[in-house]
């Protein structure tokens, strides 16, 4: 032990020795989010037909999301925010050779192929879009004027609307929703934002005929209309709802779902794996994990209102609304009140990709949170 | 003091964000408690209903493959069918254990090692309750052995498939490509809903360029099936549109007479009508057994395909570049007499040899004693070199470029065949990009006979030589000749374009087309032992191509050097002269002199067309 410390002390240290505060882990924000990650693969396993290949290769991804957000929980927040200019650069420069080399997969241009791996570029977008608003607002004095309102507005829609050029229209809005949270936060007036906002619906019809592709198009009506299309969409969200209604309260029980596993529920262990869960364990666990990301939010808005900094409180409070729109988006979709959007459940979904960005997002509000210089007491 | 003012706005900055934070944290509570509104109605409220429906409801959607389209040629004989078949397929979510099943199934049929890696590849990319193909192609005796042994075998399923058979087989292979089953690469490209059921997808060829047709639309069926999965009652159902059938310009009987042509020589031919740009015949030879490949080719099989020196799977008629030789010839008299650098009257003396003054480099003509005083129409009739090395002096390289290249030289044909190749004719801006050097005067003259940087594909030295039978007038070549439906018989025929336009005074087309036909029809024309026998007048042109160079004072004897280093044989015609119904290009690989075996294959190819048609005249 005591060989281990030795090289410590020669810094000076500002306050006393806490050996896990070197760490950067905030314990109960980690707490909720190993609760939910279990939860997960109880879930998951069920969902694969009790596939134990597919869990191990989402525990492996977790580990490696789990050592990200560590990784990232060192890095301080003055850091983060002098590298938000060049992380959101990087990541438009790769949008853009995304639209020119990217591979195709599933009808959209979504990947960048680097030879030994494939990323998404409009990941990294979804966290480098609040950064760099973030930095840019907390350079001036806020609630920010209209001119720094409009430049914050270009930063988000640039990125936006090459995600949305891809096309996937799901992640787009993600992007855009993370970054205006930030302009929320940042005390925007409410007359300026109801006045945006009733430009924006009235902009809705224009990209209703020009901007929306046709299969985008008809999600939107066929979650108007389900049973329109009962072959495809439709089908999804039909399928969903028996499932989660044949739940009931107390659900099937675990690896008992019959709608799950007999029949044909779509995407079960990806987008639309909580109609499974709630199939199996009815309303009470659906009202459980509903609490355990409820906990993680109000941990998360907590740690916020804590940031020392502007740039601190805007990311960290945008950062966690983002993570609660997935869950809102996710869920509602699957109960059908929401279109189809594909937009997985977060930490719970099978998929690298979401959950190495959501684990990234959360080593970033750990550092907020354990950098905090105590200087007033 | 400013100080305070930073401190104030911090302060004020923290109260504005903790109030929004909590108005955030109000309406996310807000919008959980609707979550949980809609599911208590969900699973609460309505949860009877949906009891009873998850409990009726063991629906199932089942996709339904549509057939693929028939191929038929201009005189609808079939080319492509679809043949019964059966494959074994397993559904992965009903089988307990896939290794035990794999086994059993082994024991009863023949089951390799690499229809189990097959499988395996395809079962990762298929749902788990979708049906993965195991073996395809199972006899009666193995159908019956599985058919005993169902109940032992669940999830095991026997699908009567269509296949993709090719009844005449080499003959249609370089035109129609071949189906097989779909890879990787092409599942990510494809519309994946539209392709449910299907395994097969066009590879090459017609098959594959005309993909969107050959397939049709998927169809489903809603079906209730019971605990295992098995269909017990079709509940509703959307058929699927089948694929469109094709009609094909090409005239399979003269395709084989080609072929036939042929004999065991390699090389390639197209056949054009030059008054609709229809293909009548595409040939490479050799050529290959397209139904080897549907089901996945085996190993031995393809490697002995793809080994041979002789390269069956290579299609010459699209992607093998040649130069042209001689062929050119009458193309750029066109250009000197149109653009007046010669006359129809005027001669040039051949001694054998032609070089530019000033230089020593001697260009040499075939003939080595020379040709003599020779005409324009000797020119032709003989294949003189020297006349055009002078000719090609006199135009310079930017303008034969400019000429040859409304004929086609040096363009795509744009052929509804995947994979064509261009062929090229140089200019000096071609030079400078590809080589980074300019261009040498000697350059000129080499091209001039059809040589050095020129090279033509078969299939665009034919949409050429059909573009100068048209006086000018160049069509698009096209292979399809006409569409199906299934449920309406009429067929839809394509239209026919025009590209492009070279005027050339019609004196000279005259003169040149006569050229050509006596050297056909003259006692010294370099392809005479074809024009005997036959009423019309064929014209056509000789071409020679050197495989490799030869020093300056070393000669070529052909039956001293080995065949894969014999000169390529060359021809192009048209026919009737005066009224041209059919044009044909001709390459024979190794094949010696263009008049004594590239002619001979063109000729019996025209007089079949022309008889077979009633054309003659």
């Amino acid at each position: 032990m005591n060989k281990r410390y030795s090289r410590l002390p020669s810094k000076p240290m500002m306050y006393h020795y806490q050996p896990f505060k070197r760490l950067h882990i905030d314990w109960i924000l980690l707490f909720g989010l190993l609760c939910l990650t279990s939860l997960g693969f109880i879930v998951l396993y069920s969902a694969s037909d009790q596939n134990s290949h597919l869990l191990v290769r989402q525990i492996i991804r977790l580990v490696i999301a789990f050592g990200i957000m560590l990784a990232i929980a060192q890095i301080s927040p003055d850091k983060l925010k002098r590298w938000s200019i060049w992380i959101y650069t990087i990541g438009l420069i790769m949008l853009i050779l995304v639209l020119l080399f990217g591979t195709i997969g599933k009808g959209a241009q979504r990947w960048l192929n680097l030879g030994f791996f494939r990323f998404q570029p409009s990941e990294i977008m979804k966290v480098a879009v609040p950064m760099m608003v973030a930095a840019y607002l907390s350079k001036h004095s806020l609630p920010p004027n209209l001119k720094q309102l409009f430049i914050s507005l270009l930063i988000i829609i640039v990125p936006t609307l090459l995600i949305a050029k891809q096309p996937d229209l799901g992640t787009a809005l993600l992007t855009a929703v993370a970054g205006i949270f930030v302009l929320l936060l940042s005390g925007v007036s409410w007359r300026l934002i109801i006045g945006l906002t009733s430009s924006v619906i009235a902009f809705i019809p224009i990209a209703w005929t020009y901007l929306l592709h046709d299969y985008q198009r008809q999600r939107v009506l066929t979650l108007l209309n389900p049973e329109s299309d009962p072959l495809h969409t439709g089908y999804h969200i039909i399928q969903s709802k028996i499932a989660i209604g044949s739940g009931g309260f107390t659900g099937k029980g675990w690896l008992e779902g019959t709608q799950s596993h007999l029949q044909f529920l779509p995407e079960r262990s990806t987008d639309f794996i909580f109609a499974v869960y709630a199939e199996e364990f009815g309303l009470m666990g659906a009202v459980l994990l509903l609490l355990i990301y409820l906990f993680i939010i109000l941990r998360g808005l907590y740690i916020a209102t804590q940031g020392q900094e502007s740039y601190s409180r805007l990311l960290a409070g945008s950062l966690i609304l983002t993570f609660f729109i997935y869950i809102f988006i996710n869920i509602g979709m699957v109960n059908g009140i929401l279109p189809v959007v594909g937009v997985p459940l977060p930490l719970i979904s099978y998929g690298g990709t979401s959950m190495v960005t959501l684990m990234a997002t959360f080593g970033m509000v750990m550092s907020i949170y354990t950098h905090r210089k105590l200087l007033a007491n | 003091m400013f100080n305070q003012q930073t401190f104030k706005d911090h302060s004020r900055e923290k109260h504005i964000f903790n109030n929004r934070i909590l108005l955030a944290g109000a309406i996310i509570i807000l919008l959980l408690i609707v979550l949980v509104v809609r599911l208590y109605y969900l699973q609460i409220d309505q949860h009877q209903h949906f009891t009873t429906l998850s409990q009726n409801n063991r629906l199932g959607i089942k996709p339904i493959p549509p057939t693929r389209g028939l191929i038929f040629d201009r005189k609808g004989t079939l080319l492509a069918d679809n043949l019964p078949t059966y494959t074994l397929e397993i559904i992965p979510e009903q089988v307990e254990n896939l290794d035990q099943t794999l086994k059993n199934l082994s024991q009863l049929i023949q089951i390799r090692d690499k229809d189990i890696k097959n499988f395996h590849r395809l079962l990762k990319e298929k749902r788990h309750f979708e049906g993965v193909p195991l073996r395809f192609r199972l006899n009666d005796d193995e159908v019956a052995k599985i058919s005993v042994n169902r109940h032992n075998l669940p999830g095991v399923e026997i699908q009567a498939r269509l296949m993709r058979s090719y009844p005449l087989g080499e003959s249609t292979a370089h035109v129609l490509g071949y189906v097989g089953r779909i890879n990787k690469k092409e599942l990510q490209k494809i519309d994946n809903a539209n392709y449910k059921g299907t395994n097969h997808i066009g590879k090459l060829g017609i098959e594959r360029t005309y993909e969107k047709y050959l397939h049709g639309k998927v169809g489903y069926q809603e079906v209730e099936t019971n605990v295992r999965g098995r269909t017990l009652r079709v509940i509703k159902q959307i058929p699927p549109s089948p694929g469109k059938n094709l009609y094909l310009t090409i005239d399979i009987a003269l395709q084989q007479t080609a072929m036939q042509a042929f004999g065991n020589e390699k090389g390639a031919l197209v056949a054009i009508d030059p008054n609709t740009g229809q293909v009548l015949s595409l040939v490479s030879m050799p050529t290959f057994d397209p139904n080897l490949f549907v089901n996945g080719i085996n190993y031995d099989n393809y490697n002995h395909l793809n080994n041979s020196p002789d390269r069956p799977l290579f299609n010459r008629a699209l992607l093998g570049r040649y130069p042209p030789g001689s062929t050119v010839k009458p193309f750029y008299a066109l250009a000197g007499l149109e653009l007046g650098e010669i006359t129809t009257e005027e001669t040039v003396y051949c001694p054998g040899w032609f070089s530019i003054s000033g230089y020593s480099h001697k260009y040499r003509d075939w003939k080595k004693w020379g040709h003599g005083h020779t005409s324009l129409a000797k020119s032709i009739i003989e294949s003189c070199d020297v006349y055009y090395y002078r000719l090609a002096q006199r135009l310079g390289i930017d303008r034969m470029h400019k000429f040859m290249t409304g004929f086609g030289f040096g363009l795509l044909t744009n052929i509804d065949l995947i994979g064509e190749r261009r062929s090229l004719m140089p200019s000096r801006e071609w030079k400078r990009k590809t080589m980074q050097q300019s261009w040498y005067p000697g350059e000129t003259l080499i091209a001039g006979i059809g040589q050095g940087y020129m090279l033509v594909t078969p299939i665009q030295l034919a949409s050429s030589t059909a573009t100068l039978a048209n006086k000018g007038v160049r069509l698009q070549s096209h292979i399809l000749y006409a569409t199906q439906t299934q449920d309406n018989e009429n067929l839809i025929l394509l239209k026919q374009k025009a590209l492009q336009k070279t005027p050339v005074h019609l004196e000279y087309w005259r003169k040149v087309i006569k050229a050509m036909e006596d050297v056909v029809h003259s006692a010294r024309g370099t392809a005479r032992r074809i024009g005997k026998d036959i009423q019309y007048h064929i014209a056509g042109k000789t071409g020679t191509a050197q495989v490799f160079g030869i020093g300056q004072e070393a000669e070529y004897k052909e039956k001293e050097t080995p065949k894969h280093l014999r000169d390529h044989a060359l021809f192009i015609a048209f026919a009737p002269a005066d009224n041209p119904h059919i044009a044909v290009a001709v390459i024979v690989e190794n094949g010696g002199h263009g008049g004594s075996i590239a002619a001979p294959i063109a000729g019996k190819v025209i007089k079949q067309y022309l008889k077979d048609n009633s054309i003659n005249e």
